[in-house]
């Protein structure tokens, strides 16, 4: 056993006794994917197709990778999950949403972006998964600190 | 951790948008300190918005979102609801927090 796959085990033992005491729909292995696509399928419950229905507003240039706005909304029906995922993070999956039926789907939230990437929405509508796709360059990065 | 969330929510034509700020330093565990130690991740996971007793959205974060979260959603309701916001971190500390939809 290499010293990195000690860490990552010990890092997901210590995660895995947390999430047990927040709730079990917490995406765990999707948020320690390291790879965008790997986490996407983790995710999509189908290959998800592009879509012209789901709008990102981000900055064209984020100045300050720490705080990079991004707010995703769709027109499709019956949405059931919103993921934004930073395809250059080292962690590249920030976030994902749970809507309801009482839900409206939009979502707001400010991420963090180590440097130039595209950042794709993924939404999960009617049993199906659809992506948007939306570049943001990036000056100063905002994930090292 | 009282006092860590401003909220705000109001409705619109039957469409009623949340809007909270929560005072969390969200570290990703990559970053180290001036002495080279990794400091360790700390950073919320769940947020979740409960009107009565029914959930009417969760947020599932990772180490991604920005160091004192700003979050929006928006949900079928009206004035006068009042929604809870209650966030949980992965060191299981939490709080929540009430408000009057106007």
């Amino acid at each position: 056993m290499d010293r990195r796959t000690f860490l990552t085990a010990g890092l997901g033992l210590g995660t895995l006794c947390v999430a047990g005491s927040v709730q079990a729909a917490w995406p765990k292995e999707a948020f320690e994917a390291q790879e965008s696509n790997a986490l996407i399928d983790m995710l999509a419950s189908s290959k998800p197709a592009p879509s012209d229905a789901i709008t990102i507003t981000a900055p064209d240039i984020a100045e300050n990778g720490a705080v990079v706005p991004i707010s995703v909304s769709t027109t499709l029906e019956d949405v059931t999950r919103i993921s934004i995922v930073v395809e250059q993070n080292p962690l590249p999956l920030t976030s994902t949403y749970d809507l309801t039926a009482d839900s409206v789907p939009y979502v707001s939230t400010r991420v963090k972006m180590l440097k130039t990437s595209n950042v794709v929405a993924l939404v999960e509508a009617g049993g199906k998964s659809y992506s948007g796709v939306r570049e943001v360059k990036v000056t100063i990065g905002g994930c090292g600190g | 951790m009282a006092g860590s969330m401003r909220v705000r929510a109001k409705e619109k034509n039957g469409i009623v948008t949340v809007k909270a700020l929560i005072t969390h330093p969200m570290e990703t565990g990559l970053r180290k300190d001036s002495d080279g130690n990794i400091i360790p991740a700390h950073f919320i996971q769940e947020v979740t918005a409960t009107v009565g007793d029914k959930v009417v959205f969760t947020a599932n974060w990772g180490t991604g979102v920005s160091k004192n979260p700003y979050l929006s959603f928006k949900y079928k309701g009206s004035k006068g609801d009042i929604v809870t916001l209650n966030w949980t971190d992965n060191d299981g500390h939490s709080d929540s927090l009430e408000a009057e939809v106007k």
